[in-house]
């Protein structure tokens, strides 16, 4: 065989297991997560708040956490997605082709590459400053914070694709550019907004590092917008790094929940984009 | 009427948050650059980078292990990644059938979503204990396994998915005719990739190394759970080793009780601020000229 074939086949090979190394690891992030920390999981741990004792290895749950995160996750998404679509309303219904316009997508993109440990750290000043604690509010900003770059930028992508007669055409109605926006704009990126909120929120559940500042910890449900709250991510972290066997075992069994959550809502943003897609038109 | 000032409303509206929106950075670096003054003051700024002395009680703040820490690790996540995820992003752009394409993008995506500290926890429960028990003996080295190694085979899992995707997208904008114009002249299939979608796509590719860089640099809680945070340089790949944000992460709560702690961590976290924003500035203004020029 001639040496071009050869080099041809070689490479081939090493593509073929780059693929399978990358796709290995992913499932093998799964098997040892799921293997380890499926004996620890029952339904007492995801019903029940932490009781007296609970970091000693006896009885009670991570409900805390699970809710804590939720809510959590849900507040800074609602408020990434207000000011979000108040950014994407400036940049597509105002800005037109402005430099402008491209410096405020530079600058989000640039954002999304700021380390949460650079964006937790940066909120806590500001919460020392006004001798805040911390708690769910300020978890929410700053998780917020984090969720406003990927939910703009995801948006803006999907709204780019609307085709410009379908904008023409509503403006020779007589539409202004916010009804445009709204109703014909928003409209047809239903399905691509969807997902970015649904990205948006795997994200926040999953981020650790900005809320170890912002959010707390507790064990305790939060009540009010002024309590602290705990997440999950911060539960793993935490009972990992007890030296009780039983507690280390429920952090892997934490690690199954929170891998699930962030794994259905990646399998419901796919779902959403299909199913909505049929409403757009083509 | 009405609806004419409500158009107006949302515009200028809509204006004021875009702008705070597009600041947000500056107001970050700005913010923390103010905190880093005061230990900026007294010490200079190349003592603090190379003194390997960190007693913060005692007021000194070298952060040398911490840099060499983080460039480290970094980079090992980068030498283990770079090769794999090029190699895969080639094979899913311009080998793989639609269906297999089709089947692994989306998996790359999950691994995307994969939160650090499950991956963190990945790491304690099986890097951690392959690096212990079964590598560090071939080698002859006895160690916890919370080590530089363990640190970077975590971190280049988790860069993985940004390269790939980034790089697979890049080399599809290629345009076809000169691919075909290649194959035309009796190349290989390889030896097209190699000499003229590769050459082509370079730019492109450089970038999504760079994001994957710039990720890895600022990655906190799944090094930190790994690494073993010993803050000495490390001089093997079993060895500890401390980073810049596993620093920032593992003392923020004593932060207000010496003095000058707080503006030494927040000289950190500017610092870190600044890497990543350079680097991620310079790959997103190559990618945008790439997309420019393929539409």
């Amino acid at each position: 065989m001639d040496k071009r074939k050869l080099e041809e086949h070689f490479f081939k090979c090493l593509m073929l297991l780059s693929t399978s190394i990358v796709v290995g690891s992913l499932l093998v992030v799964f098997v040892v997560v799921i293997l380890k920390g499926a004996p620890a999981l029952s339904i007492a741990m995801l019903t029940q708040t932490p009781k007296g004792g609970y970091y000693l290895g006896k009885e009670g749950g991570i409900l805390n956490a699970i809710a804590g995160s939720l809510i959590l996750a849900s507040g800074a998404t609602l408020l990434a997605f207000l000011l979000s679509f108040m950014v994407i309303i400036y940049l597509h219904g105002y800005a037109g082709k402005s430099r402008f316009a491209d410096f405020i997508r530079l600058s989000l993109d640039v954002l999304w590459g700021v380390p949460s440990i650079v964006l937790g750290a940066f909120i806590f000043i500001i919460m020392f400053y006004i001798r805040a604690r911390a708690s769910l509010f300020w978890g929410i900003i700053t998780i917020g914070i984090l969720e406003l770059p990927i939910l703009t930028r995801a948006m803006d992508e999907v709204m780019k694709m609307t085709p410009s007669k379908l904008i023409e055409a509503s403006y020779s109605l007589g539409s202004t550019r916010l009804e445009t926006l709204v109703n014909v704009t928003a409209r047809q990126a239903l399905p691509g907004i969807l997902t970015a909120i649904l990205l948006a929120f795997g994200r926040g559940i999953g981020d650790a590092a900005s809320v170890l500042f912002t959010a707390g910890y507790t064990d305790s449900i939060p009540s009010s917008l002024f309590d602290p709250v705990a997440t999950l991510p911060l539960a793993i972290f935490f009972q990992l790094g007890t030296p009780i066997v039983e507690v280390q075992q429920r952090a892997y069994a934490s690690g199954i929940v929170l891998l699930f959550l962030v794994l259905s809502l990646s399998l419901l943003s796919r779902f959403a984009m299909r199913k909505f897609t049929n409403y757009i038109i083509k | 009427m009405n609806r004419k000032l409500k158009d107006v409303f949302v515009g200028k509206l809509s204006f004021l948050i875009a702008v705070f929106s597009g600041f947000i950075v500056f107001i970050i670096a700005f913010v923390l650059f103010q905190k880093s003054i005061p230990i900026l003051e007294l010490i200079p700024i190349n003592q603090l980078f190379l003194s390997s002395i960190w007693l913060p009680s005692q007021g000194h703040f070298g952060f040398y292990p911490f840099v060499i820490g983080t460039v480290y690790v970094t980079g090992l996540a980068m030498a283990l990644a770079i090769p794999i995820c090029i190699l895969t992003a080639i094979y899913l752009a311009e080998y793989a059938p639609k269906k297999v394409r089709g089947a692994i993008l989306p998996l790359v995506d999950l691994l995307a979503g994969i939160p650090s500290v499950v991956n963190g926890l990945w790491g304690v429960l099986f890097i951690v204990p392959l690096i212990r028990d079964h590598i560090a003996p071939i080698v002859g080295v006895s160690t916890t396994g919370y080590s530089l190694l363990a640190g970077g085979i975590v971190l280049a899992i988790m860069v993985a998915p940004i390269i790939i995707s980034v790089s697979e997208e890049v080399f599809r904008t290629v345009p076809f005719e000169m691919a075909d114009a290649s194959l035309a002249l009796g190349a290989t299939k390889w030896q097209t990739t190699k000499y003229v979608v590769l050459r082509k796509a370079m730019p492109g590719v450089i970038a999504a190394v760079v994001l994957g860089f710039s990720r890895a640099f600022g990655e906190t809680m799944a090094v930190l759970m790994v690494l073993g945070n010993v803050a000495k340089v490390p001089l093997s790949l079993f060895d500890p080793a401390y980073t810049l944000p596993a620093l920032i992460a593992n003392n923020y709560g004593e932060i207000m009780s010496i003095p000058l702690y707080d503006s030494a961590l927040l000289f950190a976290a500017l610092v870190l601020l600044v890497v990543v924003v350079f680097f991620n500035a310079l790959a997103r203004i190559v990618l945008l000229r790439i997309e420019r020029r393929s539409t």
